[in-house]
């Protein structure tokens, strides 16, 4: 057959058209794609069997129920408990990330021993006996030259029974410096001992009440237990409780609340006072409670016939709405309607606690504050502020002590808590790294860390990681190689929380006592040990009276022990409580001198012998830095989607975090448009930010919900340890801010700093 | 008659998500993470290759200070019913390899890794941007892979995915009500990751068809129009393209509303949607 130009086109024509109508091409389309996508390293997550843990998630102090989903031994997905009295279902982002940090990169996997300088990364891998005998020889070898009071311990909290297992053994041991991380809820625990006379934890009522009225505490932003926030938020809105946020700066709070308060930084306590001088110029207080139940309201004449400043005086005379006005920038009508609205209200409730609530704050911030539920009346009533009392389920049998020991104890604390000039703290954590650089107490030899990250969490980075230099012999217990872990000589790595039995007592805020309970979800995936176990075993170990002072076997011996009747309803349910638990009221409520309630706090004018002192006060908290070379304000800022603590953020969280937050490697600072014009910044624009403390460079955000002339940088960013997921993105805030002490409690009260924003 | 019949039996999953109640906490982006496999890299602070099922956006009123407000606007699948609701969704209409179906049955727009060949014109007719393109493949660091969740098959690189409102979870409680001889899934049954998680109690699921499922009684679509909200406080991205979106969002605040579609100047005072 010859081939002509007409068959060869036929032929191509027709069998394309053949082809075509065929379901070759469309078959093969899918064979492509199927092919091409069947690649090895894509992963098949194996089928199983599928099961639910119940357990309580640690990662932040909220205390949320958690049901683990497991296929086989594989944990698969943390959701929340169903029917938990803290988060019924709900999780935070945090909590739901917990996986990532189980099967992490960011895991210790075992033992390790410090290689070369600190924090260049080198580490020997060393067995438990081994890691175990270092510490003990380094312990004896303190306490043989009769210096045990130079071991330190720095812990999360000092509350359950790893946290007093820690105390028990430095105890016996011969040290007063067992150290908890610092939170807004030291101010408030101080603020309860002083004007009320109890050793108790703040609870808020706050699903009853109908106007809360909150100064910078950032109640959806993670203050308190943040779940439980957020249920009591959709609970205002359902019940048309009303919500007025006090604050320098539009935060989630401030834009959900029904009303949001530009205030300059720093003054909340001047405008409380306000309020109460309008409560009580208009006789608007509850007299009630403030003629039977309260003392300090009126002045007085003391037992040596001495006459003292009352509180109705002082706000009468010194906190008039224009002057607090002047010192707020709120308008002195505002004052006046806001007071009066929050005494009429059925159950007010004012709080405080900055943001997240971080930090502690000044103690006549506090006590003004509190003194507005004073005034209303609203004080362990439903809806009001509760004064909870702290869990007392641990009765250990008295502590045997020996001479070294009990020589150790009375050398005083280290960070000056308890001692005379800061009687009332329980622990002063942000005055340490000065103390230690100064040089001028006794020092610390070693150092122990459990359960927190320091070298991150504590202001002024610089004098932080000095400071620890100065420390020959630091110990971690952390699961993660977090900062703290990274500079330490030793990492004795404990099981995650989805490994271990633990108690996790008194979530933040709650107005119920309450008790959590861990247990393992998952068998240990390394080679980690308990950290309860571990303190047992160092104490055995050195054995004497101190392995007596902790005579269990193992750490679940000792919690089965502890927890007696309790144990349970904590393995069965994973949590113990009381729903029907209500404060003492009346006269029964406080245990001060004249049993009542105190606007005049004797306690402190015992110990200063200023009126002012002891009376709810506005002292300005002046940031650091001289207004001329710094002209703006840097305060920070808090969010859900970023973990500040000592839980670093996980993959999942930073991939919420918003593009006008970190860009790259680069954090974003907020800045108002006007202030930004001035300064010549745009949008994404590059800027150094420089403080009194350090230096950083930024990326400027333009916000129109923050004050002209104020800065706010988030905090929770520029790790250095951890992975790549979260190492060196952004700068962390705490480079930046230095701590400020209270003159009264020595806490930290720096809420922001002086700042200076240029272009790059 | 006939119709209705029809339409008695189709279900039509949907989400309400009151704006006032949500926080902007972001717990949603991340359980929907969890639950659906969704990997991550390095650097996630390019959005527009950073995969988010369901992303929290952050509204602003554009106001100055003090005056100025945020609101945030999660933002699923919207799984469009398209122009009269009939399933002609955007993204459903382009696809050339029918990855990407529209069920009459659920309601529910699907989305079939194997089948897709990365062609991305979903991606451009959706104007939600609710799609999302798998530049690279997935990795996970070492050990990361054990919490991966057998309900949900890792994508590759080279396709496209997107929320699927859980649709496995509508299997296994399925599969959970025919082994236990019911025909029917009750509302509590079926709920998607995002739903279940979110702490503030902002979403809510279910089936828009059923005047029993709080989704129903939160909104009261009008089913002549789409579905087109009977609320006032309620709302749909958009509405105005006729997509036919199967999530709602409630807000008591006009600007929040007004946000939800795009106005011509003259219209900014426009009253309700």
């Amino acid at each position: 057959m010859k081939i002509d130009r007409r068959s060869f086109l036929s032929f191509v024509i027709g069998g394309a058209a053949g082809t075509a109508l065929s379901p070759l091409p469309y078959k093969l389309t899918d064979d492509l794609s199927i092919w091409s996508q069947n690649w090895p390293w894509t992963p098949v997550p194996p089928d199983g069997e599928v099961s639910y843990v119940d357990s309580t998630c640690t990662l932040c102090p909220g205390g949320c129920g958690i049901s683990v989903r497991k296929v086989d031994q594989r944990a698969v997905k943390v959701e929340g408990m169903k029917g938990h009295p803290i988060n019924d279902g709900g999780l935070c982002l945090l909590g739901l990330s917990g996986l990532q940090l189980l099967y992490g990169p960011t895991r210790v996997r075992q033992p390790l021993q410090r290689m070369g300088r600190r924090g260049e990364g080198r580490w020997r891998a060393i067995s438990w006996p081994e890691a175990i005998s270092q510490v003990v020889a380094k312990m004896r070898e303190l306490r043989s030259a009769d210096n045990p009071h130079t071991v330190g311990c720095i812990l999360e909290s000092d509350r359950g029974t790893v946290p007093l297992l820690f105390d028990r053994f430095l105890t016996a041991y011969g040290s007063p410096n067992l150290i908890r991380t610092p939170s807004y809820q030291d101010s408030y625990e101080l603020t309860l001992h002083v004007m009320h006379g109890v050793q108790a934890m703040a609870g808020f009522d706050l699903e009853n009440a109908t106007f809360v009225f909150s100064f910078g505490s950032g109640l959806i932003d993670g203050w308190g237990s943040p779940v439980r926030m957020f249920r009591a938020h959709a609970a205002w809105r359902q019940n048309n409780a009303k919500v007025i946020q006090v604050e320098p700066r539009l935060s989630n709070t401030a834009a959900k609340a029904d009303h949001w308060i530009a205030i300059r930084p720093g003054t909340e306590a001047a405008l409380a006072l306000g309020m109460a001088h309008v409560i009580v110029k208009e006789s608007l207080y509850r007299k009630e409670f403030v003629e039977n139940n309260a003392t300090g309201f009126s002045g007085w004449t003391d037992g040596k016939g001495q006459s003292h400043m009352g509180f109705k005086e002082l706000v009468l005379a010194e906190y008039g709405p224009d002057k607090v006005a002047q010192i707020t920038g709120v308008g002195a009508d505002a004052i006046e309607s806001l007071a009066r609205e929050f005494a009429r209200a059925e159950r007010p409730l004012a709080l405080c606690g900055r943001g997240r609530g971080m930090t502690p704050g000044s103690t006549g911030e506090f006590m003004a504050v509190h003194a507005l539920n004073a005034l209303v009346g609203n004080i362990n009533r439903p809806g009001g502020i509760w004064a909870l009392p702290e869990p007392d389920y641990v009765g250990w049998a008295e502590l045997e002590m020996d001479d070294v020991a009990s020589r150790g104890i009375q050398r005083g604390s280290i960070d000056g808590s308890g001692n005379s000039r800061y009687l009332f703290a329980r622990s002063l954590l942000n005055r340490l790294p000065e103390i230690l650089n100064a040089g001028k107490e006794y020092g610390l030899q070693m150092l122990m860390v459990h359960g927190a990250n320091p070298c991150y969490t504590l202001p002024d980075s610089k004098t932080v990681n000095a400071a620890f230099g100065k420390i020959p012999f630091v110990v971690s217990f952390s699961s993660y190689m977090d900062e703290t872990a990274k500079n330490s000589d030793l990492i004795l790595p404990n099981h995650t929380y989805l490994e271990r039995y633990e108690d996790v007592p008194a979530p933040a805020g709650l107005s119920k006592p309450f008790i959590g309970f861990t247990r393992p979800v998952v068998p240990p995936q390394f080679n980690t040990r308990h950290t309860g176990d571990v303190v047992i075993q160092l104490a055995k170990t050195m054995g004497g009276h101190i392995g007596r002072a902790l005579p269990w076997g193992s750490y679940e011996e000792c919690l089965k022990d502890t927890l007696k009747d309790k144990w349970r309803a904590l393995t069965e349910e994973g949590f113990w409580h009381q729903p029907d638990f209500r404060p003492p009221a009346g006269a029964k409520a406080f245990e001060t001198a004249s049993q009542k309630f105190e606007f005049f706090a004797t306690a402190i004018h015992a110990e200063t012998k200023k009126d002012l002192d002891a009376l709810p006060h506005y002292r300005p908290v002046e940031p650091e830095g001289d207004k001329s070379a710094y002209p703006l304000v840097l305060i920070p800022c808090d969010s859900m989607r970023l973990a500040a603590g000592f839980i670093g953020t996980p993959p999942f969280m930073i991939k919420t975090v918003e593009d006008t937050v970190l860009k790259g490697e680069q954090v974003l600072v907020e800045v108002n448009p006007e202030t930004a014009k001035r300064l010549g910044l745009a949008e994404g624009k590059t800027a150094v930010l420089a403080t009194p403390k350090g230096q950083i460079t930024v990326k400027v955000h333009l916000f129109d919900g923050i004050m002209p002339d104020v800065v706010a940088m988030p905090r929770g960013l520029g790790h250095s340890a951890y992975d790549k997921y979260l190492a060196k993105k952004g700068a962390n805030f705490n480079e930046v801010v230095g701590p400020v002490a209270d003159p009264i409690s020595g806490l930290d009260t720096a809420w922001g700093i002086r700042a200076r924003l240029q272009r790059a | 008659m006939k119709e209705e019949g029809k339409g008695n039996n189709a279900k039509k999953f949907g989400m309400v998500i009151d704006l006032d109640k949500c926080t902007g906490c972001g717990s949603c982006m991340v359980a929907c993470m969890a639950e659906n496999n969704v990997p991550f890299k390095t650097d996630e602070s390019n959005k527009l290759d950073s995969i988010t099922w369901m992303r929290v956006y952050r509204l602003r009123n554009g106001k100055p200070f003090p005056s100025a407000d945020i609101c945030y606007l999660p933002r699923p699948c919207m799984h469009c019913g398209g122009v009269g609701d009939q399933g002609h969704s955007p993204c459903v209409s382009v696809c050339p390899a029918t990855a990407t179906d529209y069920s009459t049955e659920t309601g529910i727009v699907s989305q079939i890794y194997t089948r897709c060949f990365g062609c991305r014109y979903c991606m451009a007719a959706c104007p939600y941007h609710a799609r999302y393109f798998n530049w690279w493949d997935p990795v996970w660091p070492d050990g990361m892979e054990k919490y991966l969740s057998p309900n949900v098959s890792a994508r590759m690189r080279g396709v496209v995915e997107k929320c699927s409102f859980c649709f496995h979870r509508y299997q296994l409680a399925k599969d959970r009500a025919f082994v236990e001889g019911r025909r029917e899934v009750k509302e509590e049954e079926y709920q998607t990751a995002c739903t279940q998680a979110c702490p503030a109690g902002a979403i809510t699921f279910g089936d828009l068809n059923n005047p029993d499922h709080r989704v129903n009684q939160l909104v009261k679509p009008d089913r002549r129009h789409g579905g087109r909200p009977g609320n006032p406080h309620a709302f749909r991205l958009l509405e105005r393209l006729q997509t036919n979106p199967k999530v709602y969002y409630i807000s008591g605040r006009d600007w929040v509303r007004q946000a939800g579609d795009h106005y011509l100047k003259s219209e900014a005072n426009r009253p309700g949607h």
